[in-house]
């Protein structure tokens, strides 16, 4: 095939850089915030760079909102939480998916998939209603239940390619040797499918992780359980809007996110592209 | 006989059932009743006080009005634009992406973040660039002599429709740029070289292999967008709450507030049974498109 000429390699490369100053513009941009000191934030005109760019608001922005640390372990809490349960629900469904044929399979598949379509905002009022019958308003349950619902079907979805990729015929020799259908499931499926689950569940947590908001602005009020991306709105103050503090403490909230993705990026990508590849 | 036992190894439809019921249940009771109660809800006064049965009347109010007719075409041209510009930054991204340049590997982790981050927290990172006296974008304008002073984007009725469309686009980017470049990678090399063999150019080559090639994706992704898209709450939550005066108010932020932000559910409730609706039509056309080109491809 023709090589790329090399001004055709610099077009490439200067396009990607455009590419790129759209993708990371806004990280940009808060981690600059985050570094200036208060008075400068409100300097104008704009300016690009200056001298006095410090770590001061990673450090006082504990003492601005002192439930900061728990807002942020609310929300791995939340996640993992929502992670695990959604994992419970999962597997065996993606298991039956992949194995068995049974009547309604593919239609109930395609509900599935219609179920990913309904976002949560659209079913607001009912689970309003519904968490409030059940007295869950309020509480971390209130942002766990919801949550875990709307992970299920793309989460079947993937877990489902992946245990269609391991060979029926181990699990015929494990048969006729006298093994279960439990002990098949979680003796040699569970074991070779560990990447795929790990997939899942990043895919779930990342997903649980960003669904917080809508239902903590909705289900919410108590401030113990909020999670990082509500709390962040008590930077602001009734006087001013600590600004840098606040582009601060969503850096250090999505931080540990960003650092589980990038060493798993690569299983993620592959995981997710297989299943609408395929078809 | 072998085959017997392989048939009954496979036919066991009660386990099935009992493996998928946990799931479907939840399902049904999370999503299934509430959507049914969302019908429900949609022909009472349902309020904090208590509700009544009022027949259409929600629709009747709602289909009459001319502010509703505005929001619904309002979220039709968000969302299309949105779109649109998704499927292109996205595809344009694949080919950089794809192209065998050293740092690819990079790029391609890279290019995900806006997707991974919390919608909500990128959303503040953009009200950050938007603003007029200390966003850059400000910033670079009056630098550039374009703009006379503070410029805020998100105070004017068409900058702030703009806005928040280009924050969804930068959303919605990721996705769509990775689902292209695995389908990309997914085309078999000798087509392309044939078709170099035969002196097709650059462009050619993408024009008549690629592009046809990645259709049955390009479909998929304008879906799975344009559903997310319709329904996007937290971008015109957090930046404008709907304003100013209305500009950004699409079906789902009138709904959130008819109905959690007044309390009236059954108002609140007919615009959601429209939502669904809606949403509904799309994934009927889409189901419809997609059998078709699948036929197309089956009879060569």
């Amino acid at each position: 095939m023709d090589r790329y000429s090399l001004p055709l390699k610099i077009f490439l490369y200067l396009s990607i850089a455009v590419f790129f100053i759209f993708i990371l513009l806004p990280f940009v941009e808060m981690f600059y915030a985050s570094l200036r000191p208060l008075k400068h934030i409100f300097r104008s005109p704009y300016q690009f760079y200056s001298d006095d760019l410090s770590f001061w608001a990673y450090r006082e922005m504990w003492n601005t909102v002192p439930l900061l640390g728990r807002y942020i372990f609310n929300s791995f809490f939340m996640a993992i939480t929502v992670t695990f349960f959604t994992l419970l629900f999962v597997i065996p469904a993606a298991y039956s998916y992949a194995r068995f044929n049974f009547p309604f399979k593919q239609g109930s598949l395609w509900v599935l998939l219609a179920v990913n379509m309904f976002s949560g905002a659209v079913l607001l009022i009912p689970l309003f209603k519904l968490l409030r019958y059940f007295d869950l308003l309020n509480t971390y349950f209130a942002m766990i239940v919801p949550g875990i619902a709307f992970c299920i079907p793309t989460s079947i979805w993937l877990l489902k390619a992946y245990f269609e990729k391991i060979p029926v015929e181990l699990e015929e020799a494990a048969y006729c040797d006298g093994a279960s259908r439990m002990d098949i499931l979680f003796r040699i499926i569970a074991p070779l499918s560990t990447p795929g689950i790990a997939v899942t569940a990043i895919y779930a947590f990342i997903q649980a992780y960003a669904q917080q908001f809508l239902f903590a602005i909705t289900f919410n009020s108590i401030r113990e359980y909020m999670p990082i991306v509500s709390g962040l709105t008590e930077f602001i103050g009734y006087q001013s809007v600590k600004w840098n503090e606040m582009m601060a403490a969503s850096i250090v909230g999505v931080f540990p996110v960003l650092i589980v993705f990038i060493f798993l990026q690569k299983y993620i990508v592959e995981g997710l592209t297989a299943g609408a590849i395929k078809n | 006989m072998k085959k017997n036992k392989l048939n009954s190894y496979n036919s066991q439809h009660f386990l099935a059932y009992i493996l998928i019921a946990p799931a479907v249940i939840y399902l049904l009771c999370i999503v299934g009743w509430p959507l049914i109660e969302t019908f429900r809800l949609s022909f009472t006064n349902s309020s904090i006080a208590g509700e009544d049965y009022v027949g259409f009347e929600n629709y009747e109010k709602l289909l009459s009005s001319s502010k509703f007719s505005k929001i619904a075409i309002r979220t039709f041209v968000w969302t299309f634009f949105s779109v649109l510009l998704k499927l292109i930054i996205g595809m344009i991204g694949a080919v950089l992406l794809n192209a065998s340049l050293r740092g690819r590997s990079f790029f391609r982790i890279l290019v995900l973040p806006p997707w991974v981050v919390p919608i909500a927290i990128g959303a503040l990172g953009w009200m950050w660039v938007y603003n007029g006296h200390f966003g850059i974008l400000s910033g670079i304008g009056i630098r550039l002599g374009i703009l006379d002073g503070p410029f805020s984007f998100l105070a004017y009725k068409n900058s702030a429709f703009i806005a928040t469309m280009v924050t969804d686009i930068w959303v919605g980017v990721p996705f769509v740029t990775l689902f292209f470049l695995a389908g990309m990678q997914a085309i078999p090399r000798d087509l392309y070289e044939a078709a170099y063999c035969d002196g097709a150019g650059r462009f050619s080559r993408w024009y008549h292999i690629t592009l046809p090639q990645l259709t049955p994706v390009i479909i998929t992704m304008s879906l799975i967008s344009a559903v997310s898209t319709f329904v996007s709450f937290d971008i015109i939550y957090i930046l404008t709450e709907g304003g100013p005066r209305g500009a950004t108010t699409t079906l789902i932020i009138d709904t959130y507030k008819m109905a959690l932000g007044n309390y009236k559910f059954g108002k609140g409730s007919a615009r959601a049974v429209m939502i669904v609706i809606m949403i509904s039509t799309f994934a009927i056309a889409y189901f419809y498109l997609l059998s078709r080109i699948n036929k197309k491809v089956s009879h060569g």
